[in-house]
């Protein structure tokens, strides 16, 4: 049975309403969620070289979203080695990735044949351009994803807390770093065609600024950040498909108004108390 | 090298600079089994480098630093060291975690990679909670306790993997003075009772040393090293008083 391009959609958004916010909390805890920002741009670059190879090699046809992979990686590992060194002006590796990931996927493109056309679905993402193929490179991705984060949860969460004791705990601190950087990489990647470079951040950060608003635990944290993504990407597809609304600005719309009510509901403590009994 | 079987922590000719400024100079001090160790010295005095190098997070130029008689770059035994460390330098306060969820990062090393918490380990954690006085505060955020409670939370998380060694790096810094004096009686206990050697550094020498067995003072080298009932009022005077002087002498531009 062949599925419908609104069927793969759907399923992808899903799927990706789930992952974002989960590998986001992290980011989030880590005080690092602004990567996400600069690795999206790089995993642009990764995508444009990757249509200019389909379209100027003869015989070379490369999903762009396995090229996007391959420089999300190398920026995400870039951004870990300058965090690391440069350990006071850990935010300056951000816009410097950024704007090179930029700079450079503009020129790609400049030269591309087909011109900038392509580049647009991934500046916002295109639901409605989710192929079989890429369908099946997401749900693996999220697969390999939920594996990775499930194994090592619990050293992800004391190297996030605090990196010093969990070293002296025995911890290889920079196995794990470098294990959360192939995982932000993937879910960077795999989230292009759906939300877009532009709009990846928000799926990454917002989800988990309103589960901050009421998470008492790190448990609690994921399971709020995945509920909220999962309700705006719902929500979110279903009103861009009636009122033939841009998809991934919907999900975002929905992401901020869920995080301008958690702030509310936050304040106001009666109601704050009865949603924690 | 008889004397030194029993150390657990050995620190041999340690020096250390950063850039062309001397940290530490020579340092030379063993830590023996079922000892309580306080290290003083002013602020500066390279204490906290001491405690880098002994943990592995910095290496020195000269000299070597084992523990349990292993080269701190080769060792593996971590859970065999608990550590706490100055509370305000690493811990991420809005960081949503219960007191349980932190605590139980203490054992994460000694489980290993790709299994879990289990009962045992469930118990575990709730009889360290127990010990430190704040089991009550199990499912409480550690965001929301005071410097006294989060500190004695961290101690638990340090506790936990039950270490032979406790490695505390200032850990009255930020807590109220009644919190203090519980403190120093939870490390007496766990020195004595539970015969935890315990190497406590802090830049408050008259607080601790009524509880510690062993004093070492330290300001870039070591200057006494030695039993607590040894340890003299000049020493310490000769220590501090003469670092005193100097910061007068520096807010005073020469004028003094």
């Amino acid at each position: 049975m062949e599925w419908t391009f609104i069927e793969r959609g759907f399923t992808a958004a899903l799927i990706i309403g789930l992952i974002a916010p989960l590998v986001g909390a992290v980011l989030a805890v880590r005080r690092s969620s602004i990567i996400s920002e600069s690795l999206s741009h790089v995993t642009l670059t990764g995508i444009s070289a990757g249509v200019l190879l389909s379209q100027t090699v003869n015989m070379v046809s490369i999903n762009p979203l396995y090229t996007g992979f391959v420089f999300a990686l190398a920026g995400s590992l870039i951004i870990e080695k300058l965090r690391q060194t440069y350990s006071h002006f850990q935010e300056l590796a951000s816009p410097i990735i950024l704007s090179a990931g930029v700079g450079v996927s503009a020129v790609l493109m400049s030269i591309s044949p087909s011109g900038y056309g392509e580049w647009y679905d991934y500046l916002f993402g295109s639901i409605v351009s989710v192929t079989k193929e890429d369908l099946i490179f997401i749900s693996v991705t999220a697969g390999v994803i939920l594996l990775i984060f499930s194994l090592y949860s619990k050293e992800i969460k004391s190297v996030s807390f605090d990196q010093e004791f969990a070293r002296v705990s025995g911890i290889s601190t920079s196995h794990i770093n470098f294990i959360f950087s192939l995982l932000v990489a993937l879910v960077i990647s795999m989230s292009m065609k759906v939300v877009g470079v532009l709009l990846v951040g928000a799926l990454i950060s917002l989800p988990v600024a309103s589960a901050m608003q009421f998470a008492k635990s790190f448990k609690q944290l994921l399971g709020w950040s995945v509920l909220f993504g999962e309700f705006a990407v719902l929500i979110g597809v279903y009103t861009s498909y009636h009122f033939n609304i841009a998809t991934g600005g919907m999900i975002v719309v929905i992401l901020a108004v869920i995080m301008l009510a958690a702030v509310v509901l936050r304040k106001n403590s009666m109601l704050y108390r009865l949603l924690n009994r | 090298m008889s004397t030194q079987e029993n150390g657990v922590i050995q620190i041999e000719n340690v020096s250390f600079r950063y850039g062309t400024q001397n940290v530490l100079e020579k340092v030379n001090l063993t830590i023996e089994q079922g000892s309580f160790l306080g290290l003083a010295g002013p602020n500066g005095s390279g204490k906290s480098t001491l405690i880098k190098i002994i943990l592995g997070f910095e290496t020195p130029d000269m000299g070597r630093v084992t523990l349990f008689h292993v080269p701190v770059s080769k060792f593996k035994n971590w859970e065999k060291i608990g550590y706490v460390s100055q509370k305000a330098n690493s811990f991420n306060t809005g960081f949503p975690a219960t007191v349980y969820e932190v605590v139980s990062m203490g054992l994460y090393g000694k489980i290993g990679l790709f299994r879990f918490l289990n009962k045992k380990h469930k118990k575990k954690i709730d009889e360290t909670l127990q010990l430190v006085g704040m089991r009550e505060f199990k499912h409480r955020s550690i965001g929301e306790l005071s410097g006294g409670q989060q500190q004695r939370v961290f101690i638990a998380r340090a506790l936990v993997s039950e270490p032979e060694v406790l490695i505390l790096d200032e850990p009255t810094v930020g807590v109220d003075t009644q919190s203090v004096q519980q403190f120093y009686h939870l490390m007496s206990h766990l020195n004595r009772e539970k015969k935890i050697t315990l190497l406590l550094v802090t830049h408050d020498i008259g607080a601790m040393t009524k509880y510690v067995t062993h004093v070492a003072c330290l300001n870039k080298r070591l200057h006494f090293h030695g039993s607590s009932h040894d340890f003299e009022e000049s020493e310490l005077s000769s220590l501090y008083g003469h670092d005193v002087t100097m910061i007068t002498h520096e807010h005073d531009h020469g004028g003094a």
